[in-house]
């Protein structure tokens, strides 16, 4: 597969998928001014069941499996020399989700990780990125036909952390992919979750929930590709800014290319604005090359915090804070609710009430 | 035994041109067991009146005072005011996209009785109270008054009247977008909580019908933002009969 080289350029911020980007901020990850260790980061939290593996071999063993033209992703291809692979059989049947983290520790890093999940599996991957970090990040995931896979990633980083990464799925034929993209922690974090679809009845419901706190740049560029007929996608991503300077970007394209007949798509971003000072943009794209499809929509909306429902809360005893938190909690929950877990939900729940509470701090 | 007294009460609500005027004087005295229904015409200020009283942050209090007990109202937070013993049933109630009803409820409670409710005895507590207003336990798993209808929306805040026990209720408009079967099961909520309880209730109304089930001791009319005039039941139907008009021309 051919790399797109032409936009293999160092970024200077006045182009599209950039000037949103605080390049200043990224230490280099994006013209790898930066020293980069050859580390891999990524390790299973627990001993793994059977029929999966986490493997480390040569990259030139597992080249690209599509195109990308993002920056930082085709640096990694150019250097990463190992990858990290997490396989799935096939048929297999997880109750227990995989769960790996990263411990990047305080060197730079590239990090290129294969995901594939064999046909007819079932299965959850979380992913934890909690500490300090300098990241630039390609997952690829593909799933085989009839694979159904929920991805998590929790950006829970320390307040210094860089994240630049693209999660690019690759979904067969009645397959099913899920993912989550949690992001609450790092300085600046811009994810793009990619999807494209190689075969008939392949689903992809992707979520998304974000809360931005005093100069925090949260970002997250979807980009669904519908190229084959009778998939559908589902995105929703609500996000909350708090603080001064506390800016998310949300961009959301969704492609229908011609002979995509059959496809059903919809697309939803909500941001909350709890204080002055922050800012949330949001950029929805629709674009359509063929009529006959299922359905195709989007909807955006940045609304401030509703004081009518905090007055309702209060007027039923319920003190401010308390009342703050409910409603908060309350516009996470849609989302945070999907991912049926209560564990996973408290943890978020907990780490969104931290960040509230360190407001203006 | 309660008291809640308004005294000169005047307010102004802030709007894009400045300051509006709307309560224009309210004198009102309620005690516990009392019940006063005020009725007037549309934009008189009457959920003004209630709002003011409830703390809504919108509306500015210009002159005069509200008591509860002796103890200064105008001074307490929202919350601190329900916590006194006043409740508002809302003309309309708002709803609170994913905070569940139970959830609610129980943090509300917690609140008001200053501690958690016994999980054993609470789950049965609520069970009862929904079942004696006529209301599916399936609201307990709803969210906060999203998709209820007018009618559930009203049962929901009587509901709540009933679990925390207030002193003094204001019910605005509690009986509008009520049909004739929710009017009555509701109207009883009403006088089961007085019966149990000597609530002191003012019922902000625009019809005498809820009135034979919720007899008021004191009718009170309200126009241009203050009360008119005072009488007892038979002012009621003597509204219902001849309107506002002799109250709004002078
Ligand atoms: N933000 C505002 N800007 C301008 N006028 C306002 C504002 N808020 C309230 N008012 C006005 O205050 C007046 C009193 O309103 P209020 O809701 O108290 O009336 P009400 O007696 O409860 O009427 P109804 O019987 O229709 O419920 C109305 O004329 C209303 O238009
Ligand atoms: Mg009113």
């Amino acid at each position: 597969m051919s790399l797109l080289t032409s936009n293999y350029l160092t970024p200077h911020g006045r182009e599209e998928e950039w000037r949103f980007t605080p390049l200043k901020r990224l230490a280099g990850l994006h013209d790898l001014s930066l020293d980069v260790a050859d580390h891999i980061s990524i390790s299973s939290k627990a001993a793994l069941a059977a029929g999966v593996s986490l493997t480390t071999p040569d990259a030139a063993e597992f080249p690209p499996g599509y195109a990308s033209n993002d920056v930082v992703t085709n640096r990694i291809r150019q250097n990463v020399k190992k990858i990290s692979l997490l396989s799935i059989d096939k048929d297999i049947e997880l109750s227990e989700p995989i769960f790996l983290k990263r411990s990047c520790g305080n060197t730079a890093e590239l990090s290129r990780l294969v995901i594939q999940a064999g046909v007819n599996s079932r299965a959850t991957v979380i992913i934890e990125n909690n500490g300090s970090a300098q990241i630039g990040e390609e997952i690829e995931i593909s799933l085989a036909a009839g694979a159904s896979l929920n991805f998590i990633t929790l950006q829970e980083w320390d307040r210094d952390a860089v994240h630049v990464g693209q999660h690019h799925a690759i979904i067969a034929k009645d397959a099913q992919f899920t993912s989550y993209v949690v992001s609450i922690g790092g300085s600046v974090v811009r994810i793009s979750p990619t999807v494209e679809f190689t075969g008939p009845g392949a689903f992809a419901d992707l979520y998304g929930i974000y809360f931005a706190t005093d100069g925090q740049h949260l970002e997250h560029r979807i980009h669904v590709d519908h190229n084959v007929p009778n998939a559908k996608s589902r995105v929703n991503y609500k996000g909350a800014l708090a603080g001064n300077d506390a800016r998310t970007v949300w961009i959301g394209d969704v492609f229908i290319h011609k002979g995509a007949d059959g496809t059903d798509t919809y697309e939803l971003n909500r941001n909350l604005l709890l204080t002055d000072g922050a800012r949330a943009d949001s950029v929805p794209n629709l674009e359509i090359e063929t009529g006959e499809i299922i359905g195709a929509g989007h909807a955006s909306t940045t609304g401030r915090f509703d004081d009518e429902q905090l007055f309702y809360l209060q007027s039923r005893g319920i003190p401010s804070d308390i009342a703050r938190r409910l409603v908060i909690r309350g516009f996470f929950a849609e989302i945070v609710s999907k991912l049926k877990s209560e564990e996973l939900e408290e943890r978020l729940m907990g780490r969104i009430d931290d960040e509230l509470a360190k407001v203006g701090e | 035994m309660s008291v809640l007294e308004i005294k000169n009460l005047q307010v102004s609500v802030l709007t894009d041109a400045g300051n509006k005027e709307i309560l224009r004087g309210v004198d009102l005295t309620i005690r516990s067991g009392e019940t006063h229904a005020i009725m007037g015409p549309n934009g008189s200020g009457k959920s003004t009146l209630a709002y003011s009283i409830a703390g809504h942050p919108k509306y500015i209090i210009t002159e005069g005072s509200v008591t509860l007990d002796g103890a200064d109202v105008l001074e307490m937070s929202v919350d601190e005011r329900a916590k006194a013993g006043l409740f508002l049933a809302m003309q309309y109630p708002v709803e609170v996209p994913g905070v569940s009803v139970s959830n609610f409820l129980r943090t509300a409670v917690t609140a008001i009785r200053g501690e958690a409710p016994k999980v054993r005895t609470w789950v049965g507590e609520v069970k009862a109270a929904m079942a004696s207003l006529n209301m599916d336990t399936d609201f307990s798993e709803r969210n906060v008054n999203e998709g209820f209808s007018g009618g559930e929306k009203k049962r929901h805040e009587i509901l709540q009247m009933e679990l925390l026990k207030p002193k003094i209720a204001i019910l605005d408009e509690t009986d509008s977008g009520l049909d004739v079967d929710a009017l009555r099961i509701v109207s009883e909520g009403v006088n089961r909580v007085k019966a149990n309880s000597d609530l002191g209730v003012m019922l902000i109304t625009h019809y005498t019908r809820i009135l034979r089930y919720i007899k008021p001791d004191y009718v009170h009319v309200f126009a241009n933002g203050k009360i008119v005039e005072e009488g007892g039941p038979e002012l009621a139907d003597k509204l219902e009969e001849k309107g506002y008009a002799e109250y709004i021309t002078a």
